[in-house]
C-alpha cells in the first residue's frame, strides 16, 4: 500500500462526488456532526452502534459487518473513501475494519471533516439512501489485529507503539482531555512501548504529514522495522490512525492495531504496567 | 451507566452542562470560549490542547455559542483555535477546578 492508493485529497474528492462506484462515508463516534451538514452524497457509519457489537465487547462479526454495508447500499466492487470527525480517528478505525474484512478498495478522505470545513467546501443536510446489496466480507484479516495475550508477549521483543498523548503515556492523564478523567483502569503504559502519539503524524490540519517526515518521527522514536509492531491507544480508534500511517502510507509489514488497547490492558489483573515519561523495562 | 470500556473518544457536546458526578475537586477543567477579533463568538472552531511542549493533547469543536471545554490536570497549556476566520493561541496555567479562557481568532 502507500499514499496513492490509500489516501485521496479534498480535491479529488470534490471532483469525484458523483463518480460512479465511489461511496462516500462519514464515520463518527457522534454522529451529530452528519446531520448537521456531510459530503453530498456521503452515508453514514455510527462508530458505537453500527460497528460495535451492541452486547459484549467486540466489533461487528462478518455476517453483520455484511448485513450492514448491504442494509446501507455498499458493493463488494465500491471504492468507498471514508472521512470522520477527531482527525479521522474513527475513519481510519472504519478503514481498519474494511481491511479486515477484505473489502477491495478503501480510501480515507486527508484531512477528513476538518479540513473539508477549513476549506469552506460545502456540506449538505440532505437524506441519503443508497439500493441495498449483497455485500459478501472474507474471513477477517487477524494479522492486522492484536489480543492481549500476544501484547503482552510483545513486551521487550516487538515494537509496542504508544499513540496516547504523553501525559497519558505517562499517568498523568487517564483519557484524552475532551473527556472526564474518571476512569476504572489504571494509568501508565505497556513497559517497552514507545511513545509516538498519533498527533505527531498529522499536520493541525488533520492532513497527514509527508512520507519522508513520517518515516524520520518514527526512526527517530526508535521504531525498528525489521520487527512487528503492536500500536495501542484507550480504546483503538487513534491508534487505527497510527496503523495507517505506518501499514497503508509507508508500507511497513506486519503492523497490528491493538483494539482492546488501554481500556483492556489498564485493567488487565497482574499486568507489568510502566509510569513516567520512559518507557521502561521489559 | 455505560461501562468504562464501551467509552468512546469523541469530542462530547461542548455546550452540555457538566455533567453531575463530575469532582471539581479532582477534574481540572479548562473551558472558555472562542471569539472573533469584532468579539463575535465563533463557532465551529477547533481547539486544539496543547501540553508545556507544544505536543497536541485533545481537540475539540465549539459549540453554535463558541464554547469549548477541556478535562486536563494542573499545569501549563496552550490553547490554540482554527476557524475559517482565522486562528489563535491563549496560554493557561491551569489548577483543579474551573479556569476560564477566552481565545481571539484573527
Amino acid at each position: 500500500m502507500s499514499r496513492d492508493t490509500a489516501l485521496v485529497s479534498a480535491e479529488w474528492a470534490e471532483k469525484n462526488l458523483d463518480a460512479p462506484g465511489v461511496v462516500f462515508v462519514e464515520v463518527d463516534e457522534d454522529t451529530s456532526a452528519y446531520d448537521t451538514g456531510h459530503i453530498a452524497g456521503a452515508i453514514k457509519l455510527d462508530w458505537k452502534t453500527d460497528l460495535q457489537d451492541p452486547v459484549r465487547r467486540d466489533f461487528v462479526n462478518k455476517s453483520q459487518f455484511e448485513a450492514l454495508l448491504s442494509e446501507r447500499g455498499i458493493s463488494n466492487d465500491d471504492t468507498v473513501v471514508l472521512y470522520g470527525g477527531n482527525n479521522n480517528w474513527f475513519a481510519a478505525y472504519a478503514y481498519w475494519y474494511f481491511k479486515l474484512y477484505g473489502h477491495g478498495d478503501v480510501k480515507l478522505l486527508d484531512g477528513g471533516r476538518k479540513k473539508w470545513e477549513l476549506d469552506a467546501r460545502p456540506l449538505v443536510k440532505d437524506a441519503v439512501s443508497r439500493p441495498a446489496t449483497r455485500y459478501v466480507a472474507q474471513e477477517p484479516d487477524t494479522s492486522i489485529r492484536a489480543f492481549r495475550d500476544e501484547v503482552v508477549d510483545a513486551i521487550g521483543t516487538k515494537n509496542l507503539v504508544d499513540v496516547r498523548s504523553p501525559d497519558e503515556f505517562a499517568g498523568r492523564l487517564l483519557a484524552p482531555a475532551h473527556l472526564p478523567q474518571e476512569q476504572a483502569q489504571r494509568a501508565g503504559h505497556i513497559p517497552t512501548a514507545i511513545s509516538v502519539p498519533w498527533s505527531k503524524a498529522a499536520n493541525e490540519d488533520g492532513t497527514f504529514k509527508s512520507d519522508d517526515e513520517l518515516r524520520r518521527i518514527y526512526a527517530d522514536a526508535g521504531l525498528d522495522d525489521g520487527r512487528e509492531t503492536i500500536a495501542y491507544c484507550r480504546i483503538g480508534e487513534r491508534s487505527s490512525h497510527t496503523w495507517f500511517v505506518l501499514q497503508e502510507l509507508l508500507g511497513h509489514r506486519n503492523v497490528k492495531n491493538y483494539d482492546g488497547s488501554w481500556t483492556e490492558y489498564g485493567s488487565l489483573v497482574g499486568v507489568p504496567v510502566a509510569l513516567g515519561d520512559e518507557p521502561g523495562e521489559a | 451507566m455505560t461501562a468504562p470500556t464501551a467509552a468512546g473518544c469523541a469530542a462530547p457536546d461542548q455546550a452540555a452542562p457538566l455533567p453531575a458526578s463530575l469532582d471539581l475537586e479532582k477534574e481540572t477543567v479548562i473551558t472558555g470560549l472562542v471569539r472573533a477579533e469584532s468579539g463575535e463568538a465563533v463557532p465551529g472552531a477547533y481547539v486544539r490542547l496543547l501540553d508545556s511542549t507544544g505536543e497536541f493533547t485533545a481537540e475539540v469543536v465549539t459549540s453554535p455559542a463558541g464554547q469549548f471545554r477541556f478535562f486536563a490536570a494542573p499545569g501549563a497549556w496552550t490553547l490554540r483555535a482554527l476557524s475559517r476566520h482565522g486562528n489563535g493561541d491563549t496560554a493557561v496555567t491551569a489548577a483543579r477546578g474551573i479556569n476560564e479562557v477566552a481565545v481571539t481568532v484573527a
